[in-house]
């Protein structure tokens, strides 16, 4: 009745891509507390509205950088209906119209633990792009809080002598750095791809661990032999 | 209530320039007022009624003609101005600042260009065009930029210019991108010396040995130049981005403000700054709040607020503490419990919070009301605007196609008596906070008919439509006022729809 109306509006409003034509009841995305939903089941309507914000994350997750504002929202309002849908399948007096209660139970537990990691591991992520980009400044919690941060370090003016292939070099040793490179002499898979690591995105997760990963202690060491403070004494390890 | 308006004429005049550029933008045209009263603000919103001043197109390459160029040897067809629109993405206004006199307008558009307008001078004989303004100067601001280490772009858009007061001739701003702001100064020179000894007029190196008599250089009058030039650029201290920049009342000291960060800055130094906020979590799984905005005090030097994600503002005193985690007031509203939904969160982040000038109050943007917080008194605001409440019931709709995530932004008029805001369809709202009438206008390009007024416009809800009003799903979404400005004492306000400029003023009769 409400349901199936609702359900095929929406579905109309999806497939005729009509943004100005209005939703009547809208009322069906209020708390399931609300006096308005008690007589639609919240199920069906927030599972669309679910799937809708989910998809809203992975596009989000999916930019190169993400708006932190608007990732933090989407999040936010996914949880809530998240909390919202859970319970309320469990509550005998919601009206089963859902024909398999049990896959939606199944759904929302692979959805969560799904979501969560994606969004934990782009969190990360952007955690980690931070700490590299800020290497060769003190890390946070060592400086005290309102001391000086440097705004314009000449170690990062390095880097980008470097070049995107930071990481096949660091990877080699130093010596590297320095000799004309015979490559019949290395092995090939040395040569890791500079962009491994670097970029954040959904498929960056833990089957990447062997990607080579800026030690900050080693790129410090980097930035002062570059600079001449620091003779070489001992080439760092490959990049773990 | 709506206000009542007297017709007033406007006229186009001959004496506009109109810049044909090789892109095929167009130049910026002005129509002058029928009225020549400057206002004083204490009149609000609520005694006249609003005309437009100018509509101005952001120019492209106003370097090839210059505001020196004789006024008569312009031509104008207003005709071909209005049926034509060369719109790009680069084009789009993103912000929208007067100066402190308001004397200047400036605009940063996605493109990284500030343009600045100049107000008209007064003159006697033609009394009619002030409060016009006309292109000052134009600069590439910032440019787009590419950070190796993360693989990323870095966007040029303009997010947000902020003036500092003049101490001299010349004219200083800040204007930042997402990553880095960058001190400008804006000059003119009329002079230029004539007359040197050692060099000839080319500039040229003179032999010493043909030099038989020596003469004292002069000055000799030139066409006006305006010149923009960076002082000091302040990069590498944001990882995320930054969306706000606010002068201190010590003129000394500015602030910027990313997603989880503040930092404090000194003018003079460039390759350092204080972090005073800092909300990133350590486990950035637990992150579930961002800074939306943040404003110095107007008075005080020590006194700054920043808004937030949840809707939330909090007002730090600089001398409690180095780092100003802990705030010194916490201002945030109890829920409605009727009108709460899945999308409460979302419509309570904050899009800008703005000191009143008097620095008593606070001003903060939601997405569906402005309200007003008294220093005083943290538990809720003492006023509430509703911008527009009938968007309430297509929350669904707007957070399927993102107009939910829309910032606007809020500006106070020079008395504090009046607040201004944006809407959709390029609709604005003004509240008088005194007499409690509000007005929606349009900043369309049918009302830059010469002769015309801004009508007051209204939305119709349900039930039956009036002949003037507009459906809710008529409105059109695209259409977004962001960016709004006041002056700050006058009733002229400037309005950014898009890639246009609308400039209006008040008439009282």
């Amino acid at each position: 009745t409400m349901l199936s109306k609702g359900l095929k509006r929406k579905r109309e409003e999806e497939e005729e891509e009509e943004e100005k034509e209005t939703l009547a009841v809208d009322a069906w995305w209020l708390d399931p507390g609300h006096p308005a939903v008690a007589q639609a089941p919240p199920t069906v309507a927030s599972s669309s509205l679910f799937d809708l914000s989910v998809i809203k994350l992975h596009h989000s997750l999916r930019q190169s950088e993400p708006d932190l504002r608007h990732l933090v929202l989407v999040v936010n309002t996914l949880r809530r209906i998240q909390a919202s849908m859970a319970p309320t399948a469990a509550l005998p007096s919601v009206p089963n119209l859902h024909p398999t209660p049990s896959m939606d139970d199944n759904l929302v537990a692979s959805s969560d633990a799904g979501l969560s990691a994606s969004v934990a591991s782009l969190l990360e992520d952007l955690s980690h792009i931070e700490d590299l980009s800020q290497a060769p400044q003190p890390p946070a919690d060592e400086v005290p809080p309102g001391r000086p941060i440097g705004g314009a370090p000449p170690s990062l003016g390095a880097l980008d002598l470097l070049g995107p292939a930071t990481s096949c070099l660091l990877d080699d040793g130093l010596e590297g750095l320095f000799e004309d490179i015979d490559t019949s002499m290395y092995d090939s898979e040395l040569w890791a791809p500079a962009s491994e690591g670097f970029k954040p995105g959904p498929e960056d997760g833990p089957g990447k661990e062997e990607a080579p990963e800026l030690d900050e202690a080693e790129l410090d060491y980097l930035m002062d032999v570059l600079v001449g403070t620091q003779a070489l004494e001992r080439p760092p390890g490959p990049g773990r | 209530m709506l206000l009542s308006l007297p017709a007033l004429h406007l006229q186009t005049s001959e004496h506009h320039p109109l810049f044909q550029l090789p892109h095929g933008r167009l130049g910026p045209w002005c129509s002058p007022t029928g009225s020549p009263a400057p206002l004083s603000c204490e009149t609000g919103c609520g005694e006249g009624s609003w005309i437009l001043v100018c509509r101005l197109l952001v120019p492209t390459q106003v370097s090839l003609l210059s505001m020196e160029e004789d006024i008569d040897t312009r031509k104008i067809n207003n005709s071909f101005l209005r049926d034509h629109s060369y719109a790009t993405e680069a084009d789009i206004i993103s912000t929208v600042e007067f100066n402190h006199t308001g004397e200047l307008l400036a605009t940063g558009d996605k493109g990284g260009r500030v343009v600045i307008f100049q107000r008209e001078q007064e003159s006697k004989n033609q009394v009619h065009r002030r409060g016009e303004y006309n292109v000052y100067s134009t600069f590439q601001s910032h440019e787009p930029e590419f950070d190796y280490l993360k693989s990323l772009e870095i966007e040029e858009k303009i997010n947000k210019i902020r003036w500092l007061p003049q101490q001299n001739a010349a004219y200083f701003l800040l204007s930042t991108n997402d990553k880095t702001v960058k001190l400008w100064k804006v000059s003119e020179r009329d002079k230029r010396p004539e007359g040197y000894n050692l060099k000839d007029e080319e500039g040229r190196l003179r032999d010493p040995a043909t030099i038989t008599t020596l003469r004292v250089p002069v000055l000799r009058p030139m066409d006006l130049m305006v010149e923009a030039t960076p002082r000091r650029v302040f990069a590498n201290a944001h990882t995320y981005h930054i969306n706000s920049i606010s002068v201190n009342s010590d003129y000394e000291t500015y602030m910027s403000a990313d997603d989880l960060r503040i930092n404090l800055w000194n003018f003079e130094i460039t390759n350092q700054s204080f972090n005073i906020v800092d909300i990133k979590p350590a486990n950035m799984e637990e992150l579930t709040e961002v800074i939306t905005a943040a404003e110095f005090h107007p008075h005080h030097c020590n006194t700054f607020v920043y808004s937030s994600s949840k809707g939330t503002i909090r007002l730090c005193d600089m001398r409690a503490s180095a780092l100003c985690d802990r705030h010194t007031k916490f201002f945030e509203e109890p829920e409605d419990p009727s009108n709460r939904s899945f999308f409460s969160e979302i419509i309570s982040s904050i899009s800008d919070v703005k000191f009143s000038h008097s620095g008593r109050y606070i001003m903060t943007r939601d997405y569906l009301t402005v309200k007003v917080w008294d220093l005083n008194m943290e538990n809720r605001p003492i006023e509430t605007y509703q911008v527009h409440d009938y968007l309430r019931s297509k929350l669904c709709s707007l957070y399927e196609n993102d107009c939910i995530f829309d910032k606007f932004e809020c500006v106070w008029n020079g008395s504090d008596s009046v607040i201004m805001t944006g809407s959709y369809n390029n609709f604005f709202r003004m509240f008088d906070r005194n007499t409690k009438r509000d007005v929606t206008l349009e900043a369309s390009r049918e009302n830059s008919k010469p002769r015309a007024i801004l009508k007051p416009r209204k939305v119709c809800v349900g039930g039956k439509r009036r002949k003037d009003e507009i459906s809710v799903d008529s409105l059109d979404f695209s259409k977004k006022i962001l960016h709004t400005a006041w002056h700050p004492s006058e009733n002229i306000i400037a309005v950014a729809a898009t890639n246009n400029l609308y400039i209006f003023q008040d008439k009282v009769n």
